[in-house]
């Protein structure tokens, strides 16, 4: 294999959301009882872009949505070399009895989402959480966690690695797989 | 956003030893732990395995409460002691109370004591990390971060800005912390109050002197006021309070004199009517609440990236 491969291209990447919408709008009608809340830093990239083509879709002026630091939530803190530095949460609502829709750019051990559910309990008892990830990356989980919108499934080995870029980030919409976390240079 | 994800040092024994990095990274983080005690659940797991043992050995009431909201607020485990109903009486000396404090695993450790140096005797000889929670005329350094940060919600960065620390400079070690970490962000400082109150060399810190209260009120963007501190003023620096309260207590007729708003600072306690009237501490101008709402997130945000050093 290259170093490094596209697996999902520019057009692609668009339609790949374009269903995850619809998938969204199929399940929750016109969002009256659900809210969105993406993941930081790099779920809300993706979170960013559903609310706003949801809004469009559905021709409706505000989808509740928040966004959602989950790093002091981490059980891996302290297994790291250094601390991780937070990035902010903003959630000015509470999600008592609400349809969550959770978001993340790639699922993978898992652990990400099992801290965003500890995190979200802060903010109340959720109807129902359910899962919208860009990526999912099925082997090498950690926990029972699945997602229930999948935009792409990888199945990739363990050292390999999943890097999801944005246009307003990185000039460009894509995924690409490295063969190996090594050759990544973040 | 600061470069670093970490501190530099495995204790806070002072600003002195804090890089303009370390103290931008301790601002950050504080902010987004800001947040996390303006929810409804206030509390978070991050510390939820550590034990930390509040040591304090002099008197003290909203650092040690400051301080042990900011551990709960993590899920850490806390044991307080408090030199007055300890064995210290019994003569015990620091080093072996501290040691069979340890030896019932404890992970880190706040202590404020009245001998300048006393963390820093500690560090060099204890597994534990140490925060200072105040050591005699010294330093305070989580004092002086939440200045810092209070100082920056009001003006955004401090660079170039002017900060006048008014009263008993020579006693305060609130003073000292305050001047290291605005020098490092890049401050102006002045220090202004009785010349029997200030120390000799001290614009050897980069710090200008002021004797004259109402001049510096108006060259001044914040006036951080202090305490006049009789506990540890062995002689006679002033000839009354009435007279210190006459030249260089701060009044509300002094700040309508100045035509802009400057903001009042206050670390507490207040001797209300000596160093500053209540008309001032209780005034628009003064945020001196808000210092102590945002000592508890700077101080959660010290004890999370001291516990991601170990």
């Amino acid at each position: 294999m290259d170093q490094e491969r596209v697996i999902l291209s520019q057009e692609r990447f668009a339609l790949t959301i374009e269903r995850l919408c619809h998938q969204l709008i199929e399940q929750f009608d016109r969002f009256e009882n659900a809210c969105v809340v993406g993941i930081q830093p790099r779920g809300t990239l993706l979170s960013d872009r559903m609310c706003e083509r949801l809004k469009a879709l559905l021709n409706i002026p505000n989808i509740l949505y928040g966004q959602l630091d989950i790093t002091f939530y981490r059980d891996d803190f302290r297994m790291h070399d250094k601390p991780l530095v937070p990035s902010a949460t903003c959630m000015d609502f509470l999600v008592e009895g609400k349809d969550v829709v959770l978001i993340d750019d790639v699922l993978y051990t898992g652990r990400t989402v099992q801290a965003a559910l500890a995190a979200l309990n802060d903010y109340g008892r959720p109807r129902s959480v359910e899962l919208a990830v860009l990526i999912d990356r099925r082997f090498n989980r950690h926990l029972p966690i699945q997602a229930d919108f999948i935009g792409i499934v990888v199945d990739a080995l363990d050292k390999a690695y999943v890097k999801v870029e944005w246009a307003q980030r990185d000039g460009e919409d894509r995924v690409l797989i490295f063969a190996d976390k090594k050759d990544h240079q973040p | 956003m600061p470069q670093a994800s970490a501190l530099s040092v495995p204790h806070l024994l002072g600003i002195k030893d804090l890089t303009a990095e370390d103290i931008r990274l301790i601002l950050h983080t504080a902010a987004t732990f800001k947040e996390v005690i303006n929810r409804p659940i206030k509390k978070v797991p991050s510390l939820r395995d550590l034990t930390v043992a509040n040591l304090f050995f002099e008197d003290s009431t909203r650092t040690r409460v400051s301080f042990e909201l900011a551990e709960k607020r993590l899920s850490a485990d806390i044991v307080n002691f408090s030199a007055s109903s300890s064995s210290v009486k019994k003569g015990e000396t620091l080093l072996d109370t501290v040691h069979n404090i340890l030896s019932m695993k404890v992970d880190m450790i706040v202590m404020r004591h009245p001998a300048p140096g006393a963390p820093h005797f500690l560090a060099g000889r204890i597994p534990a990390s140490i925060i200072n929670a105040g050591d005699g005329t010294h330093e305070h350094p989580t004092q002086a971060l939440l200045d810092a940060y209070s100082m920056q919600e009001q003006l955004g960065n401090l660079e170039g800005k002017k900060i006048a620390i008014f009263g008993d400079i020579l006693h305060s070690r609130v003073a000292l912390s305050n001047i290291l970490c605005l020098r490092k962000l890049g401050a102006q400082v002045r220090v202004c109050g009785p010349p029997t109150l200030i120390p000799k060399y001290i614009s050897s810190l980069g710090v200008e002197v002021s004797f004259n209260v109402e001049q510096s009120l108006r060259w001044c963007d914040i006036a951080n006021i202090l305490r006049i501190q009789l506990e540890r003023q062995d002689i006679r620096y002033f000839p009354s309070l009435r007279e210190y309260a006459l030249y260089f207590g701060i009044n509300k007729a002094m700040l309508d004199r100045i035509d802009k708003r400057i903001v009042i600072m206050h670390p507490g306690p207040i001797n209300r009517g000596v160093e500053v009237t209540s008309e001032v501490a209780d005034s628009e101008h003064s945020i001196i609440l808000q210092q102590v709402e945002n000592g508890v997130a700077v101080r959660m945000a010290v004890l999370y990236l001291l516990a991601g050093n170990r």
